[in-house]
C-alpha cells in the first residue's frame, strides 16, 4: 500500500512540473493550471488513503474551505484580484504554520532535523500570514498605503529577528521540552510579518505580493520536511524559486533592490525634496480634449493604479473602439510594475476584453514615442515620471519608465494634483505638451465617449 | 532519508528557476495565483495532521484543513478564471465562456 502512495507521489509530483512548465506559456498556460490541478487532486486523494485519519473533521474542513475558497474566487472583482491573492497567500501560509505546529504536537522529541523543518514552516508560515493580512488592509486601503515608520523600526525589528533566531537555536537543539519556545516563536513570526511589511508604500507591493508567494512556497516546503512528504517539497520548492523570479522581475523592473524595497521606507520621507520642479500646469476640459483626440490618428493609453480604482477599464475600452473606428490606432503601454500587482493591467483590460495583440512593452514603444499624437495617461504616475530618466536626485531615479514626455501630446487623467503613492513629485504635469484632465477618470472618459457619440449621431 | 528530501528540495528549486525564466508581462498575475495554488500543497501534510490524538491537536489540523482549502480551491478557480477573460480578449472582443463577461 505504501507502495502505490510513493508512486502517486511521484505522478503528482511530475504533473506539478508540467504544469508549471505549461503555465509560463501563453498558448498552454490555462491547461497548464488545469494539470497542476489535477496533480493537487491525485495527491489529496492518496494522502485521504492513508489509514488512521479523522475523516470526519476533513470533510468538514474541505467543505467550510473549499465552499470559501470557491466563492471568493467566483465573485471577486477583477480590480480586487491583488487583495484575493494577498488573502490566499496567507491562508497557505497559515495552513504551514499549522501543520509544523501538529506535527510538533505529535512527536516533540523528533530528531534535531525535524525539529529545523517544524521551526522553520512555523516561522516562514507566521510571517506569510501577517504579512499578507497586513498587505491586503494595504491594497484594500483600510490602512494608509504609505509607508509606516516608526522611530527605532529597524532595532525592533532586528531585536524580534534575533529573538526568533535564538528560540530557534535552542528549540532545535532539544525540541521535547521546548514547548514554550515554540509558542513564543509562533508569537515573534508572527510580529515580524507585520512590522516587514508596514514600512513598505503601496506602489511596492507588487514586489511584496510575490515574495510572499515565494515564502508560502517555502512554508510548504519546510512542512514537507517536517512530515517527510517529498510532494509538498517539491512542489513548495518550485513555488518558493519562481515566486522568487516575479520578484526579481518586479525589482528590475524598478530598477532597486530587494533590500532597498523591503528596507528603505521608499518615499516616507522624499516627498517634495527633490530638486524643484519647473513649468505650471495647464488643466484642459473634456470638450478640448475631444478635439485633439478626434484629430489623432495614433493614440497611445498608459494605464496605472487609478485606472483600476476607478474600474475605468471597460469604458477605456469603449473609448478605444470609437477612435479606432475614428482611424486611429490604439495601443496601450503596459509597465511591469503599473499597478498593486505583476500583470495588473493586463488582468483588467483582459477583462474589458482588449485584444492582447494592442498591449505593447515600454521598451517597444519607448523608441517610437515621438510619432505618437497623443497619449492618454490613466491614473499612472511613477511610471510615467520622466524624474526617473532626467533627474539623478529623484528617488525613482534609473526606473525604466515609459516616456509619455516624448509624445506629441500627453493627457493626464488625474483626481487631484496629489502625488502618488510613492509622494514622488511629477515633473511630467509641468511639461508644455502635458494637459491634465482633472476628475474621476471613469467620468472623465465617459465624457469622452459621449463626445464622439454624439458627433456620429 | 533527509539527505535524500534535501536533494530532492534542491534540485525542485533549480527546476522552479528554470520552468518560470522568461515570462511575458501578461502571465504574470495567472502564474501567480497559479502557483500559490500549487503551494496549497500543504493540504496534503493537513489531511495527514487530522491523524493527531486529542482535541486540541485536532482543532489545529482541521483549521489547517480549512486553510489550505480555501488556497487551493480559490488558487485554482480565480487562476482558470484569468485565463478565460485572456481567452476572451484574443479573440477580439467576445468571451465565449462568459465567466469573465459576467462580471462586466
Amino acid at each position: 500500500m505504501n507502495v502505490v502512495i510513493e508512486l502517486a507521489y511521484v505522478v503528482a509530483a511530475t504533473l506539478f512540473v508540467i504544469g508549471l512548465k505549461m503555465l509560463g506559456r501563453p498558448d498552454t498556460a490555462r491547461r497548464g493550471n488545469l494539470v497542476s490541478a489535477l496533480a493537487m487532486l491525485i495527491a489529496v486523494v492518496t494522502t485521504l488513503l492513508v489509514a488512521g485519519l479523522d475523516y470526519t473533521w476533513i470533510v468538514v474542513g474541505l467543505l467550510v474551505g473549499g465552499a470559501v475558497g470557491a466563492v471568493a474566487a467566483r465573485t471577486v472583482k477583477m480590480t480586487q484580484m491583488p487583495e484575493l491573492v494577498a488573502l490566499l497567500n496567507g491562508s497557505g501560509g497559515a495552513a504551514s504554520l499549522l501543520v509544523g505546529w501538529v506535527e510538533y504536537l505529535r512527536a516533540p522529541d523528533a530528531g534535531a532535523i525535524t525539529a529545523l523543518s517544524i521551526y522553520v514552516a512555523i516561522v516562514v508560515g507566521a510571517v506569510t500570514v501577517t504579512g499578507s493580512l497586513v498587505a491586503w488592509a494595504k491594497l484594500s486601503e483600510r490602512m494608509t498605503g504609505k509607508p509606516m515608520l516608526f522611530a527605532g523600526q529597524k532595532a525592533v525589528n532586528g531585536a524580534i529577528l534575533g529573538g526568533a533566531l535564538l528560540l530557534g537555536v535552542l528549540f532545535v537543539v532539544a525540541p521535547a521540552g521546548a514547548y514554550p519556545a515554540l509558542l513564543a516563536v509562533i508569537v515573534l513570526g508572527l510580529a515580524l510579518g507585520v512590522l516587514a511589511v508596514l514600512p513598505i508604500g503601496g506602489a511596492d507591493m507588487p514586489i511584496v505580493i510575490s515574495l510572499l508567494n515565494s515564502y508560502s512556497g517555502v512554508a510548504a516546503a519546510a512542512a514537507g520536511f517536517a512530515i517527510g512528504n517529498s510532494v509538498l517539497i517539491v512542489a513548495g520548492a518550485m513555488v518558493g524559486a519562481s515566486g522568487l523570479i516575479l520578484t526579481q522581475i518586479m525589482t528590475k523592473a524598478m530598477n532597486r533592490s530587494l533590500g532597498n524595497v523591503l528596507f528603505s521606507g521608499f518615499g516616507a520621507g522624499a516627498a517634495g525634496s527633490a530638486s524643484a520642479v519647473e513649468g505650471e500646469i495647464k488643466p484642459i476640459t473634456p470638450d478640448d480634449a475631444y478635439y485633439v483626440l478626434e484629430a489623432a490618428s495614433s493614440v497611445l493609453v498608459v494605464p496605472g493604479y487609478g485606472m483600476a480604482v476607478a474600474q475605468a477599464q471597460h469604458v477605456v475600452k469603449e473609448l478605444a473602439d470609437l477612435l479606432e473606428a475614428n482611424g486611429a490606432e490604439v495601443r496601450y503601454a503596459i509597465h511591469p510594475v503599473a499597478g498593486r500587482m505583476p500583470g495588473h493591467m493586463n488582468v483588467l483590460l483582459a477583462e474589458a476584453n482588449v485584444a492582447y495583440e494592442q498591449l505593447v512593452e515600454p521598451e517597444d514603444v519607448n523608441p517610437t514615442m515621438e510619432l505618437v499624437d497623443v497619449a492618454l495617461v490613466i491614473g499612472a504616475n511613477d511610471v510615467v515620471n520622466p524624474a526617473a530618466r532626467e533627474d539623478p536626485a529623484s528617488p525613482l531615479f534609473g526606473m525604466p519608465i515609459i516616456d509619455v514626455d516624448r509624445a506629441r501630446t500627453t493627457f493626464v487623467l488625474k483626481r487631484s494634483m496629489n502625488p502618488g503613492f510613492s509622494g514622488v513629485e511629477n515633473p511630467l504635469f509641468y511639461k508644455p505638451n502635458t494637459r491634465m484632465l482633472f476628475g474621476d477618470a471613469k467620468a472623465t472618459l465617459g465624457s469622452l465617449v459621449a463626445e464622439f457619440k454624439e458627433v456620429v449621431a | 532519508m533527509t539527505i535524500l528530501l534535501l536533494f530532492v528540495f534542491v534540485l525542485a528549486v533549480f527546476l522552479g528557476f528554470e520552468l518560470i525564466n522568461k515570462v511575458p508581462s501578461q502571465l504574470h498575475t495567472p502564474l501567480m495565483s497559479g502557483t500559490n495554488a500549487i503551494s496549497g500543497i500543504t493540504l496534503v501534510g493537513a489531511l495527514a495532521a487530522t491523524a493527531i490524538e486529542g482535541t486540541f491537536g485536532t482543532l489545529l489540523a482541521t483549521l489547517a484543513v480549512v486553510f489550505a482549502t480555501v488556497n487551493v480551491v480559490g488558487g485554482y478557480l480565480v487562476t482558470d478564471r484569468m485565463f478565460g477573460m485572456f481567452e476572451g480578449g484574443a479573440r477580439g472582443g467576445r468571451s465565449d465562456d462568459g465567466a469573465g463577461a459576467r462580471e462586466g
